[in-house]
């Protein structure tokens, strides 16, 4: 299967690399990482790159990098639609202290728009 | 979850503090009093006995160890908790948790046993009540958009709709 995986280098976000690896390396998936800027977020899209490199080697994978910007959820729906993608992996939604999951901007924009399936890791 | 979230101008009005009985539109007696740590386990059979349905936003959790975790933060000594008796059973609770800038989330949870009996307003008051007592000023909830019983009770309390633009609606109060 082909992924697509969208990474803010939030914490979700490293956790969705890391299962969407680890099933890439049995499921033999090419996984691509589409790259953007959040604010909440201290690193840098090349600090995110430069860390996601490394954590690429760990695995056997068949794997690219690209940067995104601008409307990030837009974006990463022309990706996964336009080209040869067969699954969009996103970490989605933070809990509050109380508990409940808050979904964010970019999650919400990519299931209610993007037509190829999306898996949302949390 | 944004930091720059509104509130009311005006404060409402004041609300009744726990202890409180009421009977409910089912004639039976419900006693509100506020809660901590000592009630976890009658709170721990009430969410254990919760309806799927009536989840919000993956909260109550649905594994016991998780119900357990969960409830370890919100029964905390910096939040404020209520409940709902009937008899000896927790049918209702409502809590309120800090945020990281001054203002506090608030979450109620009924069973679907005594639900539509008035049980959710005068918890939600009673809370309310509490929190004022307390000095607290400043409370918000967020509610998925399709919860209209849900986001009328707020409204209807005093609650105002401050953040229509994310999954979830966000509303909140000003208390004093």
């Amino acid at each position: 299967m082909n992924v697509l995986l969208g990474h803010d280098g939030s914490e979700g976000a490293w956790e969705a690399l890391r299962q969407t690896l680890e099933r890439a390396e049995v499921a033999g998936d090419d996984v691509s990482v589409a790259i953007y800027d959040d604010t909440a977020v201290e690193a840098t899209p090349d600090e995110i790159e430069r860390e996601t490199r490394s954590k690429l080697e760990e695995y056997d994978v068949d794997t690219g990098i690209r940067h995104i910007d601008g409307h990030v959820g837009g974006a990463l729906v022309e990706i996964v639609d336009g080209e040869d993608f067969e699954r969009l992996v996103i970490a989605g939604g933070n809990r509050s202290t109380l508990g409940k999951i808050q979904l964010g901007n970019v999650a919400e924009f990519v299931v209610l728009n993007s037509e190829t399936p999306v898996t949302l890791v949390r | 979850m944004t930091a720059n979230r509104t509130y009311p101008d005006e404060p409402a009005g004041e609300f009744p503090p726990p202890p409180r009985t009421i009977t409910d539109k089912d004639d039976r007696d419900i006693e509100i009093r506020s809660a901590g740590l000592a009630e976890r386990e009658p709170l721990v059979a009430m969410y254990t006995a919760f309806d799927p349905a009536d989840r919000a936003q993956g909260i109550p959790p649905v594994k016991e160890y998780a119900i357990d975790n969960w409830l370890d933060t919100v029964l905390a000594e910096d939040c404020l908790n209520v409940i709902a008796w009937d008899g000896e059973d927790a049918v209702g609770h409502s809590m309120l948790v800090p945020d990281d800038s001054g203002g506090y989330e608030l979450a109620i949870f009924v069973l679907n046993t005594h639900q539509g009996a008035g049980v959710g307003t005068s918890l939600l008051e009673t809370l309310l009540g509490y929190t004022q007592q307390e000095g607290v000023e400043k409370v918000w909830l967020t509610v998925e958009r399709w919860n209209k019983p849900a986001i009328e009770l707020y409204k209807k309390v005093g609650f105002e709709i401050c953040n229509t633009e994310s999954f979830e609606i966000e509303m909140s109060i000003r208390l004093h």
